[in-house]
């Protein structure tokens, strides 16, 4: 039997923590309390843990040490990205999965970044979320201050399989967002096509987050962990521009 | 990674590469790169169609050429073979050659480096390189699509077949050596196949708007259904030498396009869409 047969691929969102973090006293309560905010988001959701600037994980014991910690707020350790082939192979004896680096853009769609209002006192501040979800970075350059809230812009529709994040700020699509595709924000989602995808909005938790499109044909609307399926959306608002908000805990569709 | 280092300029001047996808089995790839490769040799430009889907040989009984196969693509990929060795000249037209692939290998011999040497090569001798790629977006698929300088989707009026060429689409534009090196990017053109405009009427298949609008490419052209291909392929003759074909003129004209001719689209026209509501009795 041909290996393709065994082998099949599928998109996850997994939360991406900073090894260096868990070792700040304050990690655990910052991280207790985004756990509270979005526990649906957060319950036995995957983590993997970024090793950039981590050299001192060494030891399998270390990992083992990373995953109670985690374990303590509903969270599921699975590996490990951008480790040293001695990390690695500690994670690996710790049973963690080796996942490819971020860095890279993957849908490598020419998406602009702009930096919508930079906080002045910024520049040496670290990200202020403690959990950072998932895979795709926006192809923001790193220079720019990482606490600045962010737009990113994306003019190319984004296709079948793709997911495009907008790390810390909100996305804008100005194109459409096709069936199988994959739109999250940390912040607010704009789409001024039809949106065909998913899109998920205020991903670290923001209930304050809204999804706005100019053609409502969605697989899956969620805004901070709350979700709705195409199923589930009012039949008479398919099809037509709509704004997406969390109201008392629900999720609310209206016509703009 | 490149075994030929400061070329990228050369290129320019060099054959197209024009690859033939679609994500999606069944919908008429390999009709369609054989029609376009004819149809690129009837406008006079020498042109070689490749083989891609290795292991399911089926180019060469399209063209014709099933007991002329001696090498293949992948004795000259591990260089068993030389290319003029492997291709195969068309007893049709002298613009147009045939290079098959092997039935007893598999696509894991769809070396890059090995691929991107005998693309090389064949851009020395031809003006059109058009790779007929196979289904799926594993390797043999991305193979066939990474070198692509342009892309002709085959897509065809119903769902499943709109949602795999979106996806094929996302692939070319992330994934493509053009992709990689930031070059300008591969020239993407949709070919709708197998349309039926009766069925359009009656609501049984995806409008040519209808897909346009979803995949947002420029269309390139409409191939109607027409039993003529499967007699076509049948009888091992790309359907573009069938003059009295509806599917060939519309082929032909989809090359004209790609060579950048206006052409009114035919065979989708608003008189026998008209004609076909007023039968049906659908708005």
């Amino acid at each position: 039997m041909a290996a393709g047969n065994l082998v099949q691929g599928a998109l996850f969102t997994v939360i991406v923590v900073r090894a260096g973090l868990l070792r700040d006293p304050e990690f655990g309560a910052e991280l207790a309390r985004q756990v509270e905010r979005s526990p649906r988001f957060f319950r036995y959701a995957p983590v993997v843990l970024d090793l950039r600037n981590a050299e001192e994980f060494t030891r399998p014991e270390d990992f083992a040490e990373a995953r109670e910690l985690l374990r303590a707020q509903t969270l599921t350790l699975v590996g490990v990205q951008n480790a040293l082939p001695a990390q690695l192979e500690a994670a690996a004896a710790e049973g963690l999965a080796s996942f490819a680096p971020t860095a890279a853009q993957p849908s490598g769609r020419r998406a602009a970044a702009t930096t919508a209002a930079a906080g002045a006192a910024a520049e040496s501040e670290p990200a202020p979320a403690a959990v950072q979800p998932p895979a795709p970075e926006p192809s923001a350059p790193p220079a720019h201050p990482a606490a600045a809230p962010k737009t990113l812009v994306v003019t190319e529709p984004v296709r079948s399989g793709t997911q495009v994040y907008a790390r810390g700020g909100d996305l804008i699509v100005t194109a459409a967002v096709s069936q199988g595709s994959e739109l999250v924000a940390d912040g607010n989602i704009h789409v001024y096509g039809a949106l065909r995808g998913r899109a998920l909005a205020g991903a670290s938790g923001d209930a304050g987050a809204r999804i706005f499109c100019a053609r409502l044909q969605a697989e899956l609307v969620s805004i901070a962990g709350h979700y709705l399926v195409s199923e589930q959306m009012p039949p008479e608002l398919l099809g037509f521009p709509v704004q997406i908000a969390l109201v008392d805990e629900r999720l609310t569709i209206t016509r703009i | 990674m490149s075994l030929i280092c400061g070329e990228g300029d050369r290129e320019e001047f060099l054959a197209k590469v024009v690859v033939v996808t679609s994500g999606k089995g069944g919908v008429g790839k390999t009709t369609t790169s054989a029609a376009f490769a004819a149809g690129l040799a009837l406008r006079g430009h020498k042109t070689v169609v490749i083989d891609f889907d290795v292991g399911l040989r089926n180019l060469d009984l399209i063209m014709g050429c099933e007991r002329r196969v001696v090498f293949d693509f992948i004795n000259v990929i591990n260089g068993d073979a030389n290319l003029n060795q492997a291709l195969i000249r068309d007893k049709r037209n002298d613009n147009l050659y045939i290079f098959p692939t092997s039935q007893t290998r598999d696509k894991d011999a769809l070396k890059r480096e090995g691929v991107e040497r005998v693309l090389d090569e064949l851009k020395q001798q031809f003006d059109y390189i058009v790779c007929d790629s196979p289904a799926g977006i594993e390797h043999g698929a991305i193979t066939a699509l990474y070198f692509a300088d342009s892309a002709v989707i085959v897509t065809n009026p119903e769902v499943s077949s709109v949602r795999d060429s979106d996806r094929i689409i996302g692939i070319l534009s992330s994934r493509s050596r053009r992709a990689e090196r930031n070059d300008p990017p591969v020239e993407i053109q949709l070919l709708l196949t197998r349309y039926d405009p009766g069925r359009v009427a009656r609501g049984e298949m995806l409008t040519v708007e209808d897909v346009g609008e979803i995949l947002s490419i420029p269309l390139l052209g409409v191939i109607p259904e027409s039993e003529s291909v499967l007699r076509a392929s049948n009888t091992g003759t790309p359907i573009v030498f069938d003059e009295e074909s509806a599917a060939g003129r519309a082929y032909l004209d989809a090359v004209a396009r790609f060579l950048g001719e206006q052409r009114e689209m035919r065979f989708v026209e608003p008189e026998r869409r008209g004609f076909f509501r007023l039968l049906f009795g659908r708005a």
